[in-house]
């Protein structure tokens, strides 16, 4: 009696899921489970897994060779998900599950001995792999069930054990079903703006970062407020479109960060990695198939850097790559996958390592402070449009409350919209994005308002690039000031955010 | 005798039975040599058919058939090329069965027959 079935599951390669499709052949020589198709440690071992599970969920295993091949058989497969589809594949073919049970249906999910079944990293990739490849329907862990219904028109039931799924393949017993998608209750309120005390030009360039997406960086003496600011940022930019969000959770999925409400956040991400982080742990990394690092947990948000001097110069060198490129490839033993790693950079540091109150308190030699920032590469600050200094705080309150993160929000989300019009055709979102080449030919500015620039580039102060950043930061400081397009004065502001006499 | 032994003894007599009654013809019994032993030797209208006989007195400890190890089926073809050589018979066909024979206590013997095993 010799038996043939088929499964579907999925494998991940980073953020993109593979369909794959599990045949199962029973029958034809002595007793055992081959398991084909480049399975890796973690997958091979499930031969063990899936026979106890089975056997322990009171159904038959069939006492015969069985060979199970994972399609298409050149992808490497990795990870314990495999389980429940492995498990289904050797009860259909032995004829305990029909086979049209099985038809376009995924099945996700790691198999305890005793047929419970345990959630998994990346169900969100995988599911939106499926819905990709077409498949109808979907049976995940029930702990996943939350992620899974983020992912719509697919129709998904989440199971507790492989008895369970057994039955519902076999007589329609049904299992549990998401939650009707809830929004996302309003998000806990980000700290406001009107908490900073005075720095009107860092909130300036915080406002204008916000609108034009731009890399930012501070430089004052501790206590100005340099971190207070880093962190109000993200109560200025816009909610993330769904794609976003879902490609956000995608990757919060695959790293396992991913919150247990299962609400699909439009918040966008705010990673803040501690000075001694490691290369890793920063752009993605790990063994086997690299695993998403903080560049990409930031996808779509703000990626702060506090103390940023005192990271190490090889990890502010890696940014370079992700910052232009907007994802990170990782190569590692078992293949390349990469990440989308579209981040806002906001840096923050201090002027030197003793950094007083007042500058003209500073006891470090000059040799150390030129280091010091030194250290912040050339390469690295040409990508970072907005440079501000902070000033000390001379009074506990300043004569003016400063304006509320409510206030900001609004004028910056007008000029996202205005900018976001403007590039439409382009498939640009921000001013940031914008090349080059773009903003000098087809959107030139006037002489008159070139001016400053080129004074600028004559002298030496300016890079091309230089030049290139400051152009795309005028349009946004014109889209703030609600003008068509940047004039003399907003060339010149934008210029003063980019004074290299600020870093 | 050891009481695995005898058990064993009996599983061979089993499947002896049963594969006369199958239509072949057994040459030999727990033919040994320096490598190993072959537990049965038949001929029938397929060539020569070598047997494993695995018995248990029970599946607790998993089924017999699963106790045929890749070492084992070495040894098993090893042992076969002796006995050719031994029997000075030349190039056959030779096909590899096991039989898994389950005797518990107070019940008849099963017997699970895998043709061309290996």
């Amino acid at each position: 009696m010799g038996g043939l079935a088929r499964s579907w599951s999925v494998a991940l390669q980073g953020v993109d899921g593979t369909v794959v499709e599990i045949e199962a052949a029973i029958g034809g020589g002595l007793p055992g489970i081959h398991l084909v198709g480049l399975p890796d440690a973690a997958l091979h071992e499930s031969r063990d897994r899936v026979r106890a599970a089975v056997v322990n969920s009171g159904r038959h295993w069939p006492n015969e060779r069985i060979v199970l091949a994972l399609s298409p058989a050149t992808l490497r497969k990795a990870g314990s998900g495999f389980d429940l589809a492995l498990a289904c594949a050797v009860l259909a073919a032995s004829g305990t599950i029909p086979q049209g049970a099985l038809h376009r249906t995924a099945l996700l999910g790691e198999l305890a001995l005793d047929g419970r079944l345990r959630a998994i990293r990346g169900v969100l990739p995988c599911l939106l792999a499926a819905r990709t490849a077409g498949l109808r329907r979907v049976v995940v862990p029930v702990a996943a069930l939350a992620e899974a219904s983020l992912v719509a028109g697919l129709e998904v039931h989440g199971a507790g054990s492989l008895a369970q799924v057994v039955e519902f393949l076999v007589e329609g017993t049904p299992l549990t079903a998401p939650d009707a998608v809830g929004e996302a209750g309003a998000p806990p309120s980000p700290p406001d703006l009107a908490d900073v005390v005075g720095q009107s030009d860092a909130r300036h360039a915080l406002e204008v970062a916000a609108a034009g997406g731009h890399h930012l960086l501070m430089v004052g003496p501790p206590g100005t407020g340099k971190t207070m600011l880093a962190q109000r940022i993200v109560g200025l930019l816009p909610d993330l479109p769904p794609d976003d969000a879902l490609a956000l959770a995608a990757i919060r999925s695959v790293a396992g960060r991913l919150p247990a409400d299962g609400l699909l956040s439009t918040v966008p991400p705010f990673v803040a990695p501690h000075h001694s982080t490691s290369a890793a742990a920063l752009v993605g990394g790990g063994s086997g198939v690299a695993r998403p690092g903080a560049v990409s947990l930031a996808h779509r948000g703000v990626l702060f850097l506090d103390e940023c001097a005192e990271f190490g110069p090889r990890l502010l060198e890696s940014l370079r790559t992700p910052l232009e490129e907007g994802e990170v490839r990782l190569s590692r033993a078992e293949g390349t996958v990469t990440y989308p790693a579209r981040f806002q950079l906001v840096l923050a540091a201090n002027p030197c390592p003793c950094a007083p109150a007042h500058d003209r308190d500073c006891v470090c030699t000059s040799l150390v402070r030129r280091r010091y920032l030194g250290r912040l590469s050339g390469p690295l600050l040409d990508r970072v449009d907005l440079r501000c200094r902070m000033h000390p705080v001379t009074a506990l309150t300043s004569g003016e409350q400063g304006e509320s993160t409510a206030m900001v929000r609004a004028r910056v989300l007008a000029a996202r919209a205005a900018a976001t019009e403007r590039w439409a055709a382009h498939g640009w979102r921000t001013n940031a994005e914008v090349p080059g080449p773009v903003l000098r030919s087809r959107f030139a500015l006037s002489r008159d308002a070139l001016r400053p620039l080129e004074a600028g580039l004559r002298a030496g102060e300016l890079t091309a690039r230089g030049a290139d950043r400051a152009l795309r930061v005028s349009w946004t400081v014109a889209d703030l000031a609600g003008l068509d397009r940047p004039d003399r004065q907003t060339v010149e502001t934008a210029l003063y955010f980019r004074d290299r006499r600020a870093a | 005798m050891a009481a695995k032994d005898v058990l064993g003894r009996r599983g061979e007599d089993v499947a002896a039975e049963y594969l006369e009654k199958q239509g072949l013809v057994v040459l030999d019994r727990n033919w040994r040599c320096r490598e190993g032993e072959l537990d049965i030797i038949a001929t029938g209208s397929a060539g020569l058919v070598v047997c494993e006989v695995k018995t248990r007195s029970g599946t607790a400890f998993g089924e017999p058939a699963e106790a045929v190890t890749d070492r084992k089926i070495a040894r098993i073809r090893r042992v076969t090329q002796a006995w050719l050589a031994a029997h000075g018979l030349p190039w056959c066909a030779v096909r590899f069965d096991v039989l898994a024979i389950v005797i518990e206590p107070g019940r008849p013997a099963t017997i699970q027959h895998y043709r061309e095993a290996f």
